[in-house]
């Protein structure tokens, strides 16, 4: 079975979780809700997840389908709280994204009278100061990994270390996932660099899609491809209306 | 025997004043107030400081330029991400914004329900939120640990309007749905706060419903109660009604142009609730 560019952001999402602990997967957007799915469904069981209101699921439906078991209660107000304490990965999106992990949901352009407000800062400067974060960029483009972001949401590795240990006490930034890419901030000087290309994607082509100088050293890894029993997961049993296609281009 | 609150929206609202801060309860397009929004916009109450987890209600208000400033931290349909007339107004710069985070707006309004002058939370540090808001202030914790905090400021309400899915008489209010949202918190940092609610019942049938504690609002905080069946329509309030869908694409596809926004607020928003609602049914017949 051959996995398509989608199939493969499902299981590069999936792997942000890998080692989270016992904490509540936070998926924002499609691939990244079949990613947690699959990831609680195969190596980490012991994920929390929400059926995008205020109820932990006991079991893993289908997208699009009700959940027929809960396990817990977790409205905004107990949300917020377990936000504060950690035990939560997120993966949110990014209108804007810098080198630095610098995140932009607000507004594009101006502040004070953007060319574009979008969601507004909404829980980013909470999560990334408290709880581990990583990114879904569904589209690479030089629009979005730019060299600045208009409003910073999601506080970056820079911008924590000049608030102070406050801000980077619990600060950490896991993964950016993107459809031609996954990248993480191992470096010393905390940037982000390449951690994997997916397969088909060229060093040139990951290049040209972002908006800052992206170092791609030869020999950088290809994202692992999904197994027969992932693939099978994702096709048959988490997403069988294949809505991930709507998001990721094949 | 206690004091029987109820009064109609239009009465509700009439207590109200141009210049006030306010605070709507609900979370987004979820068991929002809209009955009381609706009759908001019917008044010539004005000049508002709006605190919210904006959804439509920031949308119809700032439309008719009935918001000064708006304290919030987004304003979302959530099924259509981004509520257009929030949008607009912010796009032709005439919507003044306190944007902050989430858990902040939660802290502020706790301090203010708790008659604190701030509460400390880490949320905002290195973020934008502390550049678009210069007045916010840190703090540092006196302790050994000597952390560097954001002083969240109380987020003291003059009134707060808030919907429920049952009530009685004297204010005591229940939520069936999976998510009280944080409309006790709203009640507690108003001076006054005004409930409506899909039906009025009697107090011994609460315990029929649900368990003590969806009993979210309790009287002491409350000085008006409405009855307003489909009071949050066209947003959720669960397990009464779910969000009309297909009523709120029609708001958000109007909102987008202005002659159609016209057309949609002489159909929809011109009379008084009972026309709504039989404007209302109009239309879902019209898409059955």
């Amino acid at each position: 079975m051959n996995a398509d560019r989608a199939e493969i952001c499902v299981v590069a999402c999936a792997e942000a979780w890998r080692g989270s602990g016992e904490v509540l997967a936070s998926p924002m957007g499609v691939i990244p809700t079949i990613g947690a799915r699959l990831a609680r469904l195969t190596f980490a069981p012991e994920l929390l997840l929400t059926d995008g209101e205020a109820l932990l699921m006991g079991d893993v439906p289908a997208l699009g389908s009700a959940s027929r078991v809960t396990e817990g209660w977790l409205p905004y107000r107990r949300h917020l709280a377990l936000v504060a304490g950690g035990r939560r990965h997120v993966m949110m999106g990014a209108s804007q994204l810098d080198r630095h992990g610098n995140q932009n949901i607000s507004c594009i352009g101006d502040w004070k009278r953007p060319a574009r407000q979008l969601l507004g800062v909404r829980g980013a400067p909470a999560n990334t100061l408290n709880n581990p974060t990583s990114y879904w960029i569904p589209r690479h483009s030089p629009r979005v990994l730019v060299e600045r972001v208009d409003m910073v949401s999601g506080v970056g590795y820079d911008r924590a270390a000049a608030a102070g240990p406050s801000a980077t006490r619990f600060h950490r930034i896991v993964r950016v996932v993107t459809d031609l890419a996954v990248l993480d901030f191992e470096t010393p000087d905390r940037t982000m660099r390449v951690r994997s290309l997916h397969p088909g994607v060229s060093a040139d082509e990951l290049r040209d899609a972002t908006g800052f100088p992206l170092d791609v050293p030869d020999g950088v890894p290809r994202t692992r491809t999904p197994s027969a029993a992932e693939l099978r997961l994702i096709r048959e049993v988490v997403d069988p209306a294949g809505l991930r296609d709507r998001e990721v281009r094949r | 025997m206690t004091a029987d609150k109820t009064m109609t929206a239009d009465e509700a609202v009439a207590r109200l004043s141009s210049g006030m801060t306010l605070g709507i309860g609900g979370w987004g397009s979820r068991r929002k107030p809209m009955a009381l929004v609706r009759a908001l916009l019917r008044s010539p109450v004005t000049d508002l400081t709006v605190v919210s987890f904006g959804g439509p209600d920031v949308g119809l208000l700032a439309a008719a330029g009935r918001i000064r400033k708006l304290v919030a931290a987004f304003a979302t349909l959530d099924s259509i991400p981004l509520e257009p007339h929030f949008r607009a107004a912010r796009q032709r710069g005439e919507l003044e914004l306190t944007e902050l985070d989430e858990a902040m707006l939660m802290w502020g309004l706790t301090a203010a329900a708790h008659r604190l002058p701030f509460l400390p939370v880490r949320a905002g540090l290195g973020s934008d939120v502390m550049r678009v808001n210069p007045g916010l202030r840190t703090v540092t914790s006196p302790y050994a640990d000597g952390e560097e905090l954001v002083a969240v400021p109380a987020l003291t309400l003059d009134a707060a309007l808030v919907h429920l899915n049952r009530a009685d008489r004297s204010g005591n209010a229940q939520y069936l749905g999976p998510d009280p949202y944080f409309d006790d918190l709203f009640c507690e940092a108003a001076r006054e706060a005004y409930v409506s609610c899909e039906r009025i019942v009697e107090g011994g049938e609460f315990a029929a419903a649900g368990a003590p504690q969806t009993l979210l609002v309790q009287r002491h905080c409350v000085a008006g109660v409405v009855e307003a069946p489909g009071g949050a329509h066209f947003t959720s309030c669960v397990p009464d009604y779910e969000r009309d869908e297909a009523f709120q694409a029609a708001y958000a596809k109007a909102a987008a142009d202005p002659e159609e926004w016209r057309e949609f607020t002489g159909h929809f928003l011109s009379g008084d609730e009972a026309g709504y609602r039989s404007a209302v049914a109009a239309f879902a017949e019209e898409w059955a």
